[in-house]
């Protein structure tokens, strides 16, 4: 363990027994005992008044230099449109490129990328673009080694991507061969103007604890970000920045995997992701059929249909509707949750709604406490009645 | 087929509880469990060995007590199993994990296909099974939610993306992160929890994995959690009284109000 109790030091207060996050401290014999399980968080550390707690600190032998600068945000596509994430994170890497007075570039792979000047728009001082046939169709393994390429070449202090399935499978795999730290899925990015440290904070334990990291000794310092989870800005057509065509030489570097087909899931008509209005239903709706009832409510408002676990756990619905940990992460003007209980990893992924209407009839569901306006009562009811009143007009 | 299967032991997370008084988790009554993702990725190391033939070798890193999971395991129809645990292991994130692993996986030579869960429950980062690939110099395919065929040193196989699904191949040895889709486990057998039972489960520490010490642990992990603390709600919502029809009719008018519909 890197994690000691100095039993000279110790003199059994019990002050850090409340301070493991945890849990794991008990007294035995009036000394503190650390159980299995540390992270080596340091919050008992903090609340020791006696000097009793040991951390074996990682050997910090990597020297920063300071030739890694820059903040840079992994600009991804599908069919060559930009995805919204990558704009989400312009804005939130513009905030952190000002506050260490560096540059924002945008890195983008692909083929006959639209509205790549959109990057500037949004924040991008420079965007380094590969265009290539080859790169078409999110091809991970190319990418992985293009961007480490780059990289190693341009040398940035951070690199932020979306945490989209096309992210979370290639990020990592960029990491491990730069040999750095990766932060997955953060909600919070800031700068510590002292240490000029990236503090990458994100949800754990299935969104019970959050957790705040940082990447001292490495670099780039990493992370991803799921979508909708920063703002996009406001973009500006007259910003000035700098499109650096980057060549690819595909005799180089070849896949090993290949995507022989791509078959969408046609059930959702309006994308989760870029709906305004997304009525969503769990357990309460009771069977699949029962689906059809929010789709009506859905189609009158123009709203996404989505759902939690249980649902799709039953074959109720497809899972590209699933909003949560494990699925997608939503934020939209307004999310209608009809009979869904409202678990801690629901709400991860729809908490940060403009406006939450919780329907459903256990008035102590947890879903209420995050509700902006909560209805006690049978969806089955109350849904119709929604879709009368809307109808009308 | 030489079937590795990566499994970590998490606390059964859906219990957990926060203690309004001290603002800690609720240990009590918290059971180890092994991470639900990792139980798609072993019945699926499981079937594709019943269906060509080879073994199943279950791989653990943690504290002694995590041999429970590959026990486990073993009940499931894994054939052997291979706890990594050493003192200097702990504090590891993901990228000293996957280079432990690699390491392990790495020592018991020729294995075609390594299979890891799409993330676990209690990190939630899904990052060791990508890293793992790298470190090992093999193709990866995350979210895989079929194997549709094994042949001639390559895989057909399916992967979940936001607005479909990919069919993909790669040649072997390769690494895949499966999700829940693809499969039901099944109930460990009588025969299996009697092989569990007697099983001999190796411990390989630093010294058996000739790994660099300055990779593993703490001293290898590149990130470092420096705050822990509790995501406040603040709730400023309301619950609509009245009768029924008539929280209807204000909730659309409020609706109205600010012109979401």
């Amino acid at each position: 363990m890197g994690i000691q109790i100095d039993l000279d030091n110790c003199i059994g207060c019990g002050n850090c027994l409340p301070a493991c996050p945890y849990g794991l401290i008990e007294l035995i014999d009036e000394k503190a005992r650390i159980n299995e399980g540390c992270t080596l968080c340091g919050a008992c550390q903090e609340a020791c008044e006696y000097d009793a707690i040991l951390i074996e600190a990682a050997a910090e032998t990597v020297e920063i230099s300071d030739s890694h600068h820059g903040i840079w945000v992994f600009a991804e596509q599908r069919d060559g449109r930009l995805k919204s994430v990558g704009y989400e994170l312009l804005a939130k890497g513009r905030q952190l490129a000002d506050t260490l007075d560096t540059e924002l570039c945008a890195v983008c792979f692909g083929h006959n990328i639209n509205e790549t000047e959109q990057l500037i728009a949004y924040g991008a001082d420079k965007v380094y673009l590969i265009d290539n046939p080859a790169l078409a169709n999110n091809q991970e393994e190319l990418y992985t080694r293009e961007l480490v390429k780059l990289i190693q070449q341009y040398k940035p202090a951070v690199v932020v991507a979306g945490a989209t399935s096309l992210g979370r499978s290639f990020i990592p795999r960029v990491a491990a061969i730069l040999r750095t730290g990766l932060t997955a899925d953060c909600t919070g990015l800031e700068i510590d103007t002292e240490t000029r440290l990236l503090m990458q904070t994100r949800p754990t334990f299935g969104g019970n604890i959050m957790a705040t990291i940082i990447c001292q000794a490495k670099r780039p310092q990493m992370s991803t970000v799921r979508p909708r989870v920063f703002k996009k800005g406001t973009p500006d057509n007259k910003r000035k920045g700098q499109i650096i065509k980057v060549d690819f030489n595909g005799e180089s570097v070849t896949s090993r995997t290949k995507l022989l087909n791509f078959v969408e899931d046609l059930t959702e008509r309006v994308k989760l992701e870029d709906a305004d209005i997304i009525v969503s239903g769990g357990r309460g709706l009771g069977k699949a059929e029962n689906f059809q009832l929010l789709e009506e409510l859905a189609s009158v408002m123009g709203a996404a249909l989505g759902s939690s676990r249980p649902p799709v756990d039953h074959g109720w619905i497809p899972y590209s509707h699933q909003v949560g940990q494990t699925g997608k992460t939503v934020c939209p003007k307004l999310y209608i949750a009809c009979g869904i209980s409202g678990a801690v990893q629901h709400l991860a992924g729809m908490q940060t709604s403009d406006t939450i209407l919780a329907i459903n009839d256990d008035p102590n569901a947890p879903i209420f406490e995050v509700a902006s306006y909560g209805i006690v009562g049978d969806l089955f009811k109350v849904v119709p009645m929604m879709i009368d009143r809307l109808k009308k007009g | 087929m030489n079937i590795a299967v990566c499994l970590k032991q998490v606390p059964g997370t859906t219990k957990v509880k926060v203690d309004p008084q001290t603002n800690t988790l609720v240990r009590q009554g918290i059971e180890n469990i092994v991470n639900p993702f990792d139980t798609y990725a072993l019945e699926e190391g499981v079937r594709i060995k019943e269906r060509y033939g080879g073994k199943v070798t279950a791989i653990s890193m943690g504290p002694p007590q995590a041999e429970a999971v590959l026990r486990e395991a073993i009940s499931s129809g894994a054939d052997d199993a291979i706890l990594l645990s050493d003192s200097a292991f702990a504090g590891a994130d993901t990228l000293a994990t996957a280079y432990t692993l690699a390491k392990a996986i790495e020592r018991l030579q020729e294995c075609d296909l390594i299979i890891c869960g799409r993330q676990t429950v209690d990190g939630d980062t899904g990052q060791v099974a990508p890293e793992l690939a790298e470190m090992l110099g093999i193709p990866f395919i995350a979210y895989v939610s079929q194997i549709e065929e094994v042949s001639n040193g390559y895989m057909r196989l399916q992967r979940m993306v936001e607005d479909g699904h990919e069919v993909m191949e790669t040649p072997l040895p390769a690494v895949i992160s499966v999700v829940k889709e693809i499969n039901v486990p099944r109930l460990p057998s009588l025969r299996g929890l009697t092989k569990a039972k007697s099983a001999v489960i190796p411990v390989w520490s630093i010294s058996e994995l000739g790994v660099d010490k300055t990779r593993v642990g703490l001293s290898g992990s590149a990130t470092k959690v420096i705050k822990i603390f509790f995501p406040q709600r603040v709730h400023h919502g309301e619950i609509l009284q009245g009768e029924l029809e008539n929280q209807v009719d204000s909730l659309v008018e409020k609706l109205r109000e600010v012109k979401i519909v």
